[in-house]
């Protein structure tokens, strides 16, 4: 007689990229040295590889996200794999399907990897414990964005050749913010200095236990800084509820060449996009090829998501 | 009915300060005929059965003052009979049951309903307490007078607040006049929106939005100033924090009347105990820092709280299973009451009378019944249990419906042996 085996029970359950907070230094760094080699390839005219061929990468977004969405879409058919992205802002949950309903459905169609955006905390947490396959994070509320944290640190890496010892500064909406979140435990973990810079109204309570230092003056927070990150800040919440206004938040918070002289003479800005242009940035200052490492980010971003597919898919 | 002899027991009864080895009689009638250390055989009548407490401890059956039922609406979660065999397995033998169901416990026909219901399904003292306001949406009273005419025994909207002073300012005066207890759950919706947990470090780090605690500060410091106009009988459901004991402590020192409760799930669980994402532990209020949970155990011993409660609240997986946003909040703990409360005599924080105190003979005295005690003439609830027995708590062998415990796996010393109704025995461990 044939003895069924139980199959249910998750075996040798894979690792899944949940947040930077679950990450090691080594693991840290193994993805920035993968990710280093997939630039050049990225620049080159055959960018495709077959390393995830007759792989399954499935990409769940019930949030709208234009890059990341399509960086991981460009990451994994480059790497081989079949990529499948399931817009889920308007679609199941609105039929009452709760999240592991949707992590039961996927599951059983066998995917090897799952990119999740979602717009509660922790609920790639949740998803990775109900499926089969790695679990990465493409952000969770307001906790962790962890390939924009490391894609940061590779455009830092790739213009500064090393994240120790540098003075990082993160401004704007920080409560609001897992972008803010996951650089604070990266850049730390990867030996800099961090200070945040916000008003009182959006900076967490408590945020000194992170491991950086607040200050709610850019002057002082940005002095001798060598990268400045700047963040969105989103419209509902210039209008009083959080800020008098959007001309008072650009007066005291908004990257201007003047205030960029604060930080150290070669320091180059940062920003993970979409802009306001004339809110927290100056429009020329996030132009300006010498200073500002907008659009390397964007490239490096694909760089490192590839290296991410590739380590995480089993 | 025989009489009954409890011989060599530790008998813990604060209402009348004992704490002594001896025997209890009860009646033919179910009722305390004979207490204490001079206690004898010869008092009972000859045809008596004999239990023999083997040195445990004996105390009036536990008074938990907030617990939910799901009868009506929610029978799927807990009903009558399940949250009876849960409490009596736990010592409690009179729960005061929260109004929140569907239909809400706000009208005289609802009240009709419920005591029938509970007199025909419970085993256990069943007080039910009724809403506050309307359909809880804290606008309008609902009628004080007539609902407790029918049973009602104190008046809360359980996790709803009365956000309007001007409607709570009538409510304390109103019920200042007919003598009704107001049970209030303190909190500023503004101040909490979309709070999940304790404001601090673990928010950050789980990136959850957080519930400051001046949102529970400023209600009780609200009521409390009202309450100077308005003297009525006030009871605070559940406090969470230091900052909340400061304003209790200020104002028990001037001599105002009111009476505090802490859930057993703040004071025996902190923020930490959140890990990751453990929606089990999503409560309300919320579990905050150890500074606070400490305090809080000082706030009893220094009887600034006045009870402990189970805020027993039973809820089914699939309102578990989800983000923690979105997760509902609540755990389930009357069956885990009594023993959790032991740590803190185990571990020499409270005085093993104080803990008992907080749970019979002070809430009853804020209730008004005549529970909670052993004075002869009462009603023989009696709860017995192993003070120092090891044991874990394993979710599938509690006995209430749903299994949503806070304190799964824990490593518990103590343990309820058995428990007697008006002197019948409803529970016994073995």
């Amino acid at each position: 007689m044939a003895v069924i085996k139980n199959t249910s029970a998750i075996k040798n359950p894979p690792k899944h990229l949940l947040g930077i907070q679950n990450l090691s230094i080594k693991e840290a760094k193994t993805i920035l040295n993968e990710a280093k080699t997939f630039i050049e390839l990225n620049r080159s005219k055959s960018k495709k590889l077959d390393i995830l061929r007759g792989k399954t990468q499935i990409n769940l977004f019930f949030e709208p996200s234009t890059r990341t969405q399509s960086s991981f879409d460009l990451a994994g058919k480059r790497l081989g794999a079949d990529v499948m992205t399931m817009n889920m802002s308007n679609s199941a949950l609105k039929k009452g399907e709760t999240l592991i309903d949707t992590a039961m459905t996927l599951n059983a169609m066998h995917p090897d990897l799952i990119i999740i955006r979602h717009q509660d905390s922790g609920a790639p947490n949740l998803l990775s414990q109900k499926v089969n396959c790695a679990v990465i994070n493409a952000g969770d509320g307001r906790r962790e964005h962890p390939t924009q944290a490391l894609l940061d640190a590779l455009t830092i890496i790739n213009r500064k050749k090393r994240i120790e010892g540098l003075k990082i500064a993160i401004c704007g909406d920080i409560l609001h913010s897992r972008v803010a979140r996951s650089n604070i435990y990266l850049m730390n973990m990867l030996g800099a200095e961090v200070n945040v810079i916000a008003p009182k109204t959006l900076m967490p309570k408590s945020i000194e236990r992170l491991g950086v230092k607040s200050f709610t003056n850019m002057k002082k927070g940005l002095e001798s800084c060598d990268i400045v990150m700047m963040l969105r800040l989103q419209n509902e919440r210039m209008q009083g509820s959080f800020l008098p206004s959007k001309r008072e938040y650009y007066e005291y918070f908004g990257l201007t060449s003047e205030k960029l002289k604060y930080a150290s003479k070669d320091a180059l800005i940062m920003h993970p996009g979409p802009m306001n242009r004339g809110v927290e940035i100056d429009t020329k200052l996030a132009d300006d090829i010498n200073v500002s490492l907008v659009k390397e980010q964007v490239e490096l971003g694909v760089a490192v998501r590839m290296a991410c597919l590739k380590i995480y898919c089993k | 009915m025989k009489e009954k002899i409890f011989i060599n027991a530790r008998i813990i009864d604060p209402s009348q300060n004992m704490d002594e080895k001896g025997s209890v009689i009860v009646d033919a009638n179910g009722k305390i005929k004979s207490i204490g250390k001079n206690t004898k055989r010869k008092e009972a009548s000859t045809i008596v059965d004999i239990i023999d407490v083997k040195n445990n401890v004996l105390i009036p059956g536990i008074v938990d003052m907030k617990a939910f039922v799901g009868e009506p609406g929610f029978e799927y979660k807990e009903n009558f009979r399940t949250l009876s065999q849960a409490a009596l397995s736990g010592g409690v033998t009179s729960i005061v049951t929260m109004p929140n169901t569907k239909p809400m416990i706000d009208n005289v026909s609802m009240v009709d309903f419920i005591i029938r219901r509970g007199r025909d399904k419970a085993s256990v003292n069943l007080f039910p307490c009724g809403a506050l306001t309307k359909q809880m949406e804290g606008k309008l009273m609902t009628e004080f007078g007539l609902l407790s005419s029918k049973g009602i025994i104190g008046f809360s909207d359980v996790k709803r607040t009365v956000q309007n002073t001007a409607t709570m300012a009538r409510i304390m005066d109103y019920a200042s006049d007919i003598g009704v207890l107001i049970m209030q759950h303190t909190e500023d919706y503004e101040l909490s929106k979309n709070g999940c947990i304790n404001e601090g470090e673990i928010s950050n780090r789980l990136g959850l939005e957080g519930i400051s605690s001046i949102a529970e500060k400023i209600i009780i410091e609200r009521d409390l100033t009202l309450l100077s106009e308005f003297p009525c009988r006030y009871h605070i459901n559940q406090i969470s924090s230091k900052k909340s004991l400061d304003v209790i402590e200020k104002n028990k020192t001037n001599g105002k009347k009111f009476s505090v409760g802490v859930s057993i799930n703040n004071l025996a669980l902190n923020e930490n105990d959140i890990g990751d994402f453990k929606t089990f532990l999503k409560l309300s209020p919320p579990l905050r820092t150890e500074e606070d949970r400490l305090s809080l155990v000082k706030g009893i011993k220094d009887g600034l709280i006045d009870v402990i409660v189970s805020d027993h609240i039973p809820e089914d997986e699939e309102s578990k299973r989800l983000p923690f946003a979105q997760a509902a909040s609540g755990a389930i703990g009357i069956e885990t009451l009594l023993p959790l409360a032991l740590e803190m005599y185990h571990n020499e924080s409270l005085p093993i009378k104080k803990i008992i105190e907080t749970l019979t003979i002070n809430p009853s005295k804020i209730l008004k019944i005549n529970k909670g005690t052993l004075k002869k003439g009462a009603d023989a609830d009696i709860c017995i249990f192993d003070l120092d027995v090891p044991w874990v708590v394993k979710a599938e062998k509690l006995k209430s419906k749903s299994k949503n415990t806070a304190i799964e796996n824990r490593k518990m010393q103590g343990r309820i042996l058995m428990t007697f109704l008006n002197g019948e025995l409803v529970f016994n461990q073995q």
